[in-house]
């Protein structure tokens, strides 16, 4: 049978440093960053660093709820090209027009979500191949609603939220609204993950869905819903991107990728389980902090691409190797 | 049959960072002779034998084979010296044909090409050795075999590597009763060939059916050794390390058995037919039967996964016909699954989580996770205090619990929702003896306390000591009926269908 007999102190010790490795490797980036670029320490170096961040953090913890439940949201990028391009042509250059543009935007993100949900769910299309269906067709709609040439441009009211600093103040000089949006959803969706009993099922779902089942819990509303969370994050991302991004149909385009290696990074488990909200939004962070330093570096933009494919086979690399020296 | 042995193991000591897992433990097998290993989870039996296959390496002692020193330092050292260990997990590739899992990294060659004729009649010639022929093809997928069927090409390949030595660890746990035995005219085959033996269990009746000597490990060290058959009693003092008059919790009286609470008049569905049933409060109802004979299907039945399509169930008076389990939980019903890493735990998260799961699925979605209608964490604690559940913390992923604390993890997880009716299925499979007993009584507590409880079980002895009432089961039909304590051929051959017991 199977004996307890497996070394208890070694599991023990290697239990000890219970803090998640993405921490470090965010903080020795930072410095690595400050050291190369002192400006960096300056409140307008870190602080246009983090808006500049802010999107890709929400769109990172939204999509590890799809992770830890079982899955992956692939459709998260063309919610955001479909926020930026649908809002550029809906509020149609009237500032008023911004809070009920906001509104259709999180019901369009809630819809998506939805649908998502139910396709996984009642058709049992797996969800890479049901979000990635999602991600096309929307690049369509998006594609179609613009005519293909999106004119237009999104008002200031509008990207009040991803390019506005609040000015004058004291000790940090001056803080991004788009700062205080991660904040304020950050802390929103850590709670719903970590603090409630959606969040438990979530993690019960993505760790044994039979069991789950079996144990009660209405498997499919649970599934539906961290659907959802992940659309509207990214509707969130959308409205913050809006806010420096120029408007095009391909504004969206690589995020979902970005979103899943950042949740990896963050040491979520792939196909479900485990993960954290904070260390998700820290894989953000440091994917962009490796972004600026590349850029400090003077590496062309393919670079990029080849630094983030190897980042995201590394961390799952790494996270694997974990598993397999604790034991599953 | 000389009287030295094949095999001896003398003085083995093993230790691991913390843990002291073999203490000066002497075991020897001799050619054509069964020796059964027993002790609890954890008394040191899988390490024993992991450091004779070479997995690990001992910190003392030496292992003596064929009068030769041999100590292994890898598997394979092992198995090209004869020594076959078959454990618990197979080691077989389902896609591939009996008879390449049988030559698996040694196929036989005819030029460049493999020789696929040869491999299928030496395969057929090392079946028909223990009389398995008949029942398994050279040709046939491994996928398609059942778990006795696939332990025998197991067998076999141990055989066709001219194994002297075969280790079998818990070989029944995953067989039906029909099941076991063919596996034990199999190991007496084996055993006339002159093979050696060492068979490891903690199910007594396989000791007293298949041992010729019995070496007692408990705690690392051995605790009994007999060179005959001992009486299973003494086996199982050795094992425990105390009497065990109290192993069952009494039976029932007859005023603690009460009304019905779940009737099923005339059920059927794909798999079941005409289940007339009644479950009292206060009664252990004990279901036996073969597997696949519609225990585990009444039980989903019951419980709404898969549910009736015909006939009526009703749950005091009320219609019961559950759709799925969210809606039998909600009516007072609660099933603990058979197989535990399946189906009931969540394994990457902590003991309380799985403890608490029902009880937050049913609170509100956004409520705080630290308690609710049902739970709380405090709550949640003092059950697994109540129940003994040995962790380092309740914090600890449940996944490195032995088998019984997590089943006493799962069975808190309904008793926190109080249900009126619990379904045990194969309540105590994979957990130690002392366990076990803990689950007796824990069952004959919810019993007295109201509760019905029906409980699914394989294991014979069990069903008959625990239940107050015995139902067997056969072809998706209730049989035969018998009082506590019944005979466990009388319930074997209703089971099999020998003969036909007025139900």
């Amino acid at each position: 049978m199977t004996e307890q007999t497996l070394p208890h102190a070694d599991r023990r010790k290697r239990q000890l440093p219970q803090i998640n490795p993405v921490y470090f490797v965010l903080a020795a980036l930072i410095v690595a960053i400050v050291v190369m670029n002192p400006a960096f320490a300056e409140p307008t170096g870190y602080m246009n660093f983090l808006k500049r961040a802010a999107p890709l953090a929400i769109l990172a913890a939204g999509q590890l709820y799809v992770i830890v439940s079982g899955g992956f949201d692939l459709s998260v990028g063309s919610v955001i090209t479909l926020v930026v391009v649908g809002s550029s042509i809906l509020s149609n250059n009237d500032p008023n027009s911004t809070w009920w543009v906001i509104a259709t935007m999180f019901a369009i993100g809630a819809g998506v979500g939805l649908i998502n949900g139910l396709v996984v769910c009642y058709l049992k299309v797996p969800s890479l191949i049901a979000t990635l269906g999602m991600m096309i067709t929307l690049n369509g709609v998006a594609f179609m609603w613009s005519g293909g040439s999106p004119r237009g441009y999104l008002t200031d009211q509008f990207r009040f939220f991803g390019r506005f600093n609040i000015p004058d103040l004291p000790l940090i000089r001056i803080l991004p609204v788009a700062l205080i949006v991660l904040i304020v959803l950050g802390f929103a969706l850590y709670w719903l993950m970590h603090r409630t009993n959606l969040g438990r099922m979530i993690h019960a779902i993505g760790d044994n869905p039979r069991a789950a089942n079996l144990a009660g819990v209405p498997v499919n509303r649970v599934r539906i819903l961290a659907f959802m969370v992940s659309s509207l994050s990214a509707v969130a991302a959308g409205i913050l991107l809006g806010g420096f991004a120029g408007v095009s149909t391909d504004v969206g385009t690589g995020y979902e990728l970005q979103a899943i290696t950042a949740a990896v990074l963050g040491g979520a488990q792939l196909l479900g389980g485990r993960g954290s909200v904070p260390a998700a939004i820290a894989g953000a962070l440091t994917l962009n902090a490796i972004f600026t330093l590349l850029n400090f570096l003077g590496l062309p933009q393919p670079i990029r691409q080849v630094v983030q494919g190897l980042i995201l086979i590394a961390a799952v690399a790494v996270a694997m190797q974990r598993r397999k020296h604790t034991g599953r | 049959m000389s009287d030295a042995p094949v095999i001896a193991m003398a003085h083995i000591s093993k230790s691991f960072p913390g843990v002291r897992a073999l203490n000066d433990v002497s075991f020897a097998c001799h050619a054509g002779q069964v020796h059964a290993l027993v002790g609890e989870n954890g008394a040191g039996k899988s390490t024993l034998i992991k450091i004779l296959s070479g997995v690990y390496r001992p910190d003392a002692g030496n292992i003596v084979l064929n009068g030769a020193n041999a100590n292994f330092k890898h598997p394979v050292e092992s198995l090209r010296a004869g020594i076959s260990v078959i454990y618990q997990e197979f080691s077989l590739l389902p896609e591939r044909t009996v008879a390449q899992n049988i030559f698996l990294g040694r196929e036989p060659r005819k030029g460049l090409l493999l020789d696929h004729a040869a491999m299928r009649s030496e395969t057929r010639r090392v079946l028909d050795l223990f009389g398995a022929g008949a029942r398994v093809s050279p040709d046939a997928l491994v996928a398609d075999l059942d778990v006795a069927t696939q332990q025998m090409v197991e067998i076999a390949k141990a055989i066709s590597l001219d194994a002297r030595v075969v280790v079998m660890d818990e070989p029944t746990a995953a067989l039906n009763e029909a099941e076991c035995e063919v596996l034990f005219a199999t190991v007496d085959k084996l055993r006339e060939r002159g093979t050696a033996i060492i068979y490891i269990t903690h199910r007594m009746r396989e000791v007293t059916r298949l041992a010729d000597r019995v070496t007692v490990l408990k705690d690392g060290e051995v605790a009994a050794h007999f060179d005959t058959p001992p009486a299973p009693d003494a086996i199982v003092r050795a094992m425990v390390g105390r009497d065990i008059a109290d192993y069952y919790a009494p039976p029932a009286t007859q005023a603690e058995i009460g009304a019905p609470v779940l009737s099923v008049r005339n059920g059927g569905n794909a798999f079941l037919r005409h289940i007339d049933l009644d479950l009292r409060a206060g009664e252990i109802v004990g279901f036996a039967g073969i597997q696949g004979a519609g225990r585990v299907a009444l039980a989903m039945a019951l419980f709404g996964q898969v549910p009736f399509t015909t006939g009526t169930v009703t749950l005091n008076g009320a219609n019961a016909a559950f759709a799925n389990p969210r809606d039998a939980i909600r009516g007072g019903i609660g099933l603990l699954p058979g197989d535990r890493k399946a189906e009931a735990l969540v394994l990457m998260q902590s003991v309380r989580d799985n403890g608490l799961l029902t009880a937050r699925a049913f609170a509100p979605l956004v409520g705080t996770q630290k308690s609710n209608a049902h739970a709380s964490l405090s709550s949640m604690d003092a059950l697994f205090d109540q129940m003994q559940v040995k962790a380092a913390s309740y914090e600890q992923d449940i996944k490195f619990l032995s088998g019984g604390n997590q089943q006493k993890a799962v069975v808190a997880r309904w008793l926190a929702l109080k249900p009126k009716v619990l379904i045990f299925v194969e309540p105590t499979r994979g957990i130690d003896v002392n366990a076990k007993a803990g689950i007796y009584h824990l069952m004959r507590d919810l019993a007295r306390a109201g509760t019905a409880i029906m409980m699914i079980s394989s294991d014979l002895p069990e069903v008959i000591g625990a239940a107050d009432r015995i139902l067997v089961m056969r072809a998706g039909s209730i049989v035969a009926e018998f009082p506590h304590g019944a005979a466990e051929t009388d319930l074997m051959l209703a089971a099999t269908g020998e003969t036909e017991v007025a139900a």
